[in-house]
């Protein structure tokens, strides 16, 4: 039973996507002809001011973004989650993601992928990557219809650093072995709070705190 | 300036040991990126490198003549059969240093054996960089080591680094007599014959170590590159004096049951500097008008660089080396023929033990071709190569002072070294003691996945490779008093070491000898280029 595990952000760490993608696909797949063009049509509208919430507050962006989901049925998301898999998130993957992830795996750690998007839409990424367990938002459902509220407290920012450590004092794990991997400063809780963090693809702010703080830098290809 | 004529008597010019007396010229010595230029004490003794010996008129006659009259086994040609699997394993970059002017010596070897192959229809060749668990190198630099023709007929595909951990690039033989695991890159493995292509630098390389240490992996490697084999060792550079060197021999020889190995052993000559610095390599008693005016100004224009500047200055200088001997055959014979050669070159014979002896760090080291020479590497430098380069009694006395001259920077390449900056800021503030340090953290470190990653897709070293570098000064840290690093231009790189520091080498003499006694001997080991010291 390993005594460690490695927590990887996925939309930008292990894929080149990011939720934008996710809910792009979902929205050109709504089902009728004019739900899919009203959904695109305001897709494309709101993609400057997704920009902008992005840039400003993770948490605000992912609540304002996945009030898009609501009316929509969960065995509908759940099959357009393989098909937008296979569509976007697979053709996305870095070539090096499942060397890392093996690499992980072979030193004795657990994979455990932890993510703001949905759990429904990364369960056949962290099935082909092989990963143990996955930490991510979760969808409220009422009478099978997504209301496009999120299940609290929301996986994102510090709520991450708060989502793993709960994960290791349930599991048994040794925080101070675990390691961390992320794309973006707005994940810096979450590895400063592993005792063993790497900045993979990082952003200039992540870049900048890497170099430090000494974490290791990897440039995923 | 002291007239030429004086200078003249104070020094016997066929001895390449210099007694310090009241008239002697100040001592050119490294000092990181730059120079100093200090007046030694009187009665210091100072150990110059030999001249350097005269290379082979004809390399590639040499070559030729070598595998066609090897050592213990058949001309190359007689084991070459057409439809055969043959790879060829190259010395990586960490040798020689600098670089020398090419071609490589490296690549004038390739170009004989592998048209040597063609013509024995010979075809399945590939040509793998025995990096063992050093960085890889980079598209540039194995362009330049076999040139333009060879680079581009096998690269990608039949050119490539060593990669120790790809979990299905490895294949286990049996394991030695003392245990030890013997893991060998699968295509080598898995090959008719092995051409191993080596350039001796110093008497270290070659051997059984080439292919023990050269294509293997931690799993293997762990059973020498650990404390207690460094300790048990008195110098890596004398076979006879080496628990490292025996262990590579058993590990060695395993493989030499399972492998058909030809190997190539290439010695050169110490001639490291040519051009316009090659006054580099005299005697300052030597130096005339113009080579003092070149070292002004040499010293004055690194000064006003910046040290990354002055850096890639001094590693795009290459080294004029000439080839003094080939040999070829089998791993023993060949070997012992490449270290007599070796020892001609390099050791010079020196009666007795010093009190205080000071070692010049210089900017280059095997580790930081084309990088920076970070506190790990100065340690390594100082107390690991330096300190060993000797035939089993060090020059130093045991409890005695070493002077080593580096600025010691607190700086790192995160590129090559990531895994040295961890080791460094965040073990040794806790621990310097090497035992404790291997049974706490190496394994942690060296299956660390970033380490890994970035030693398998980037050019990282790899996660335990500092850890080498730490055990590598274990029998210097053993063995001396206290090692005082004069001209540091910090305290907490020092400190971390666990040395003094002082600002300048007169201060640094001042403390050794108040360590020591105000009678104590004092040498000086002037390099580069390299010498090795026969203490008798």
């Amino acid at each position: 039973m390993p005594s460690k595990a490695a927590f990887f952000d996925v939309d930008g760490t292990l894929v080149k996507t990011n939720v934008v993608h996710v809910y792009a696909y979902y929205a050109m797949n709504r089902g009728s002809v004019l739900g899919i063009a009203g959904r695109t049509l305001s897709t494309a509208l709101s993609v400057p001011l997704f920009g902008v919430m992005d840039a400003l507050d993770r948490k605000t962006f992912n609540e304002f973004f996945y009030r898009y989901y609501a009316g929509l049925s969960e065995d509908r998301l759940v099959t357009i989650a393989e098909d937008m898999f296979e569509d976007v998130l697979q053709p996305a993957l870095y070539e090096q993601t499942q060397d890392l992830i093996d690499q992980a795996r072979r030193s004795g750690c657990r994979i455990v992928l932890v993510t703001g998007a949905l759990d429904f839409t990364m369960r056949p990424l962290a099935r082909h990557l092989g990963a143990d367990d996955m930490i991510a938002n979760k969808m409220q459902f009422v009478g099978g219809k997504a209301t496009g509220k999120v299940i609290p407290p929301i996986i994102e920012g510090a709520n991450k650093a708060n989502a793993i450590r709960a994960y290791c004092t349930r599991e048994g794990l040794s925080l101070d072995k675990c390691h961390g991997y992320s794309d973006s400063a707005s994940d810096y809780a979450m590895l400063a709070v592993v005792g063993r963090p790497t900045a993979v693809n990082p952003d200039l702010r992540l870049r900048s705190i890497a170099r430090a703080y000494n974490w290791p830098i990897l440039d995923l290809k | 300036m002291r007239p030429f004529k004086t200078l003249q008597k104070l020094y016997d010019e066929e001895s390449q040991v210099v007694i310090t007396e009241k008239g002697s010229p100040p001592r050119v010595l490294f000092h990181g990126e730059n120079f100093l230029q200090e007046d030694l004490p009187v009665g210091t003794r100072v150990i110059f490198p030999r001249p350097p010996l005269a290379g082979v008129p004809n390399v590639k006659a040499a070559i030729r003549y070598a595998i066609n009259n090897p050592e213990g086994m058949e001309p190359l040609h007689a084991l070459l059969k057409p439809g055969m699997r043959l790879t060829c394993v190259i010395d990586d970059i960490s040798v020689p240093l600098p670089p020398m002017v090419t071609p490589d010596v490296r690549q004038t070897i390739l170009e004989i054996v592998l048209e040597l192959a063609a013509d024995s229809g010979v075809d399945d060749v590939h040509l793998v960089i025995a990096n063992a668990l050093h960085r890889r190198m980079t598209e540039g630099e194995m362009r330049r080591m076999v040139g333009e023709k060879i680079f581009n007929a096998y690269y990608p595909d039949r050119y490539y680094n060593h990669d120790a951990e790809d979990p299905d690039g490895m294949v286990a033989l049996e394991r030695t007599s003392h245990g030890e695991e013997v893991s060998v890159n699968r295509r080598v493995a898995e090959s008719d014959l092995i051409v191993y292509v080596n350039v001796n630098f110093v008497p270290m390389n070659g051997g059984h170590k080439s292919m023990g240490t050269g294509v293997s992996n931690y799993a293997s490697l762990r059973h020498h590159h650990n404390p207690k084999t460094i300790r048990a060792s008195d110098s890596y550079m004398e076979p006879k004096a080496s628990a490292l060197y025996k262990s590579n021999e058993r590990i060695g020889r395993n493989i030499d049951k399972h492998l058909k190995v030809f190997h190539i052993e290439t010695a050169l000559n110490n001639r490291m500097f040519g051009g316009p610095t090659d006054f580099l390599a005299k005697k300052e008693e030597d130096y005339t008008e113009a080579d003092r005016l070149k070292f002004q100004a040499m010293r004055f224009a690194l000064s006003k660089l910046p040290r990354a500047a002055a850096r890639k200055v001094l590693n795009s200088v290459p080294a004029p080396y000439d080839v003094t001997g080939v040999y070829a055959g089998a791993t023993e014979p060949t070997h012992q023929k490449t270290l007599e050669t070796s020892w001609k070159q390099y050791v010079v014979p020196v009666e007795g033990q010093s009190d205080i002896v000071i070692f010049p760090i210089p900017f280059i080291s095997p580790y930081s071709v084309n990088s920076i020479l970070n506190p790990l590497l100065v340690q390594v430098m100082g107390l690991g190569y330096f300190y060993n380069l000797n035939r089993g009694v060090p020059l130093v006395k045991k409890g005695g002072v070493l002077i080593l001259l580096h600025p010691a920077y607190d700086e790192f390449d995160p590129e090559h070294h990531p895994s040295y900056i961890e080791f460094f800021h965040r073990l040794l503030p806790e621990t310097r003691d090497s035992m404790k340090l291997e049974h706490k953290y190496e394994r942690e470190f060296a299956e660390n996945p970033s380490y890994v990653h970035l030693y398998r897709k980037g050019n990282a070293y790899h996660g335990v490779h500092p850890f080498y570098m730490w055990y590598w000064g274990e029998n210097g840290r053993q063995h001396v008093g206290k090692v005082i690093v004069a001209g540091a231009e910090n305290n907490h790189v020092p400190a971390l070491l666990g040395w003094d520091r002082t600002d300048t080498l007169t201060e640094a003499i001042e403390e050794a000898r108040g360590f020591m006694g105000r009678s104590a001997t004092i040498s000086l080991l002037r390099i580069a280029p390299t010498v090795m010291v026969d203490v008798k």
